[in-house]
């Protein structure tokens, strides 16, 4: 079985949120990247699994500079076998997609793996996009996921109950919580890492949909206001009044 | 314990000195200890219980002699990744970092350094994953600063040795399937030798009643009459600089270690004191406090750096024992004082064990005391610097 995995950064999750340029760009002065966790802790570690059991290999492929090689070392000392970086820096979903589409067109993968979102721009759009690009049946957000020859079993959550579903490979699939346990890399898995593959793959050109405008801060919460239990008939009045609920 | 919310203080940027690999050593143990340690450490030091159901999980995660080539088990990493280790592994508790430090730099390294190619296949592997523990003796009751003098010897007796003797003071002891053990020879010189589990006339019974390192288990080591194989005896180096050299590597890793305890202290004073509210504001806006945060930076801040460019002369092989002394004696010395003054801060809160910070205090009461006393180090430090001895008053 081949298995490839998208892999994308994202900033810590203790980052301090803030744009320049006029609000067009995020500053990135200071912050430190790790892996996008839905790639890493449900993507990248049920991939492994399937392989420890089925047998195959694990690729990794990120659309990313050179600076995102840090995040790629880290799902290699994790586990994955090799890793491919488009070697772009992606622009947003569509190109994102369209690029790692490009190269999985030609890889021969059983499963594509994309992690549900990313924790920063939460799109979740490009699993869907790839699928489409590639022609292949897509099951997002799936938070279970067994492979018996080449026959998945795929469990998803859907708005009162679970949805199962089932499917022959290939295929590409969004991991949600639950997929997987969070594997962390020991020290052999670090040093292995060093002399794992990582190969650079120029982009290929791509159509530009999407442009930011701009960014914008979520509005400051505004200070918590206390009232007294006694006095019901003031929370009334404020929740009407006020925050305009009632 | 609460939920365990620790950052690493990097005042000066010195992450930017570390390579990715190094970060990514070090926020993996984090993330270790984190899962595995922080919710039952508290609960292990107070019944005065050594956890060693982590004893697999460090083998697996390559707590346990990181330095040693892959050919040996071990993950190779280079002397900066090993003091993260245990910078990381002490930032929860030292006594974790002992067992850790014991099994890597005393038992692990002597036997990679000074033993042949048998003895390193046979042991290193297993001391590398955890299936094996080790201790190592070289304390006596009647000899801790002064070790030469030790009176544990053995006798040649054809293809094996008698060893008799007693060792103190041994960390890991009760629990250990081999022990590096250094005894003298009949003609006075000393040999490390690997005592194993089960030979006949080797106890090692736990010692009781310690008020620090509490989650570390401790004992004797007893040898009467005890048939060692000549095979045992580590061939490549004998002489006191043979367990000198075990106590470099290791005083190594408690420079980082302590460093790792003074950081968390640090952090959780700081966290505490902008929450803790007194006459209507957070104490972190009082002067004294300020100025006992301030001096912990800093002292922290200074020992990174210290602890940071031995790391990179360890790297080269160009750190001096007495350089090693320094940074030993300087971190535990201010992690010490950093303990207690982030006890202050703390108010009452800091005498629970809902902080870490006074089991941290307690810990580094043994640890300013191990692996050579704060005041030999000094001792260390003015032979280095001047040329005599005042251990015996000889001019060096």
């Amino acid at each position: 079985m081949k298995f490839l995995v998208c892999i994308s950064k994202a900033p810590d999750t203790t980052t301090k949120i803030d744009f320049v340029e006029n609000n067009t760009k995020f500053n990135e002065a200071g912050v430190q990247y790790i892996v996008n966790p839905y790639d890493e802790w449900y993507a990248l570690v049920r991939a492994l699994e399937l392989k420890e059991t089925l047998g195959g290999t694990v690729t990794t492929i990120t659309v990313g500079t050179p600076e995102d090689e840090a995040v790629i070392r880290k799902a290699l000392a994790i586990g994955a076998d090799e890793s491919v970086r488009i070697n772009a820096n992606p622009k947003d979903a569509y190109y994102t997609a369209f690029q790692i589409a490009e190269y999985a067109k030609k890889g021969g993968f059983d499963i594509v793996f994309a992690g549900k979102e990313t924790i920063n721009y939460n799109g979740s759009q490009v699993g869907g996009m790839i699928a489409e690009f590639m022609q292949l049946p897509y099951v997002s957000l799936a938070t279970k996921l067994d492979l018996a020859a080449n026959t998945a079993t795929i469990e998803k959550e859907m708005t009162g109950g679970i949805e199962i579903v089932e499917l022959n490979t290939p295929f590409v699939i969004s991991a949600a919580k639950g997929m997987a346990e969070q594997r962390i890399p020991n020290m052999r898995g670090i040093m292995a890492a060093r002399t794992k593959p990582l190969q650079i793959v120029e982009p290929v050109a791509c159509d530009e949909l999407v442009s930011f405008v701009s960014y914008d801060l979520p509005k400051a919460k505004s200070a918590c206001k206390f009232i007294d239990p006694a006095n019901v008939a003031e929370l009334v009045h404020l929740l009407h009044t006020e925050a305009k609920v009632i | 314990m609460a939920t365990d919310l620790y950052t690493h203080p990097d005042y000066y940027n010195m992450d930017d000195l570390l390579t990715e690999e190094h970060k990514l050593v070090r926020d993996s143990v984090r993330a270790w200890v984190k899962q595995n340690v922080s919710p039952i450490i508290e609960d292990h030091y107070e019944r005065a219980v050594f956890p060693k159901h982590l004893v697999k999980g460090l083998g697996e995660i390559g707590a346990f002699g990181p330095y040693i080539p892959t050919e040996y088990g071990g993950p190779g990493l280079d002397q900066i990744a090993y003091g993260l280790i245990m910078q990381e592994l002490e930032r929860c508790d030292s006594g974790l970092r002992s067992t850790s430090s014991v099994q890597s730099s005393l038992v692990m390294y002597p036997i990679y350094k000074y033993g042949n190619e048998e003895q390193r296949r046979k042991y290193l592997p297993k001391l590398a994953s955890g299936e094996f523990l080790g201790c190592f003796g070289l304390t006596e009751p009647d000899h801790g600063s002064n070790p030469g003098g030790m009176l544990t010897n053995f006798k040649d007796a054809g293809d094996h040795v008698i060893l008799n003797g007693a060792k103190m003071w041994i960390s890991n002891a009760p629990l250990s399937d081999v022990a590096v053990v250094w005894a003298k020879d009949e003609s006075g010189r000393i040999h490390g030798l690997i005592v194993e589990k089960g030979m006949e006339g080797f106890s090692a019974p736990e010692m009781h009643g310690k008020l620090s390192l509490r989650a570390s288990i401790t004992g004797e080591l007893l040898f009467d009459n005890v048939k060692v194989p000549k095979a045992n005896i580590l061939p490549n180096k004998s002489g006191l600089g043979a367990p000198l050299g075990c106590l470099d590597s290791a005083r190594f890793g408690i420079a980082w270690g302590a460093l790792g305890a003074a950081m968390d202290c640090y952090d959780q004073a700081l966290r505490y004191s902008k929450e803790r509210i007194q006459f209507g504001q957070p104490i972190a806006s009082f002067q004294l406090t300020q100025k006992k945060l301030a001096e912990m930076i800093t002292e922290i801040t200074k020992a990174q750096f210290l602890t940071f460019r031995l790391g990179q002369l360890r790297n080269e092989g160009r750190a001096t024992s007495a350089q090693i002394s320094m940074a030993k004696r300087n971190n535990v010395e201010i992690a010490l004082r950093i303990a207690r003054e982030a006890r202050q801060i703390l108010g009452a809160m800091g005498i629970t064990n809902e902080f870490s910070v006074m089991r941290h205090m307690a810990n580094l009461e043994s640890v300013v005391t191990y692996e050579g006393t704060h005041d030999i180090h000094l001792l260390i430090t003015g032979m280095d610097i001047t040329g005599f001895s005042a251990f015996t008053g000889e001019k060096k």
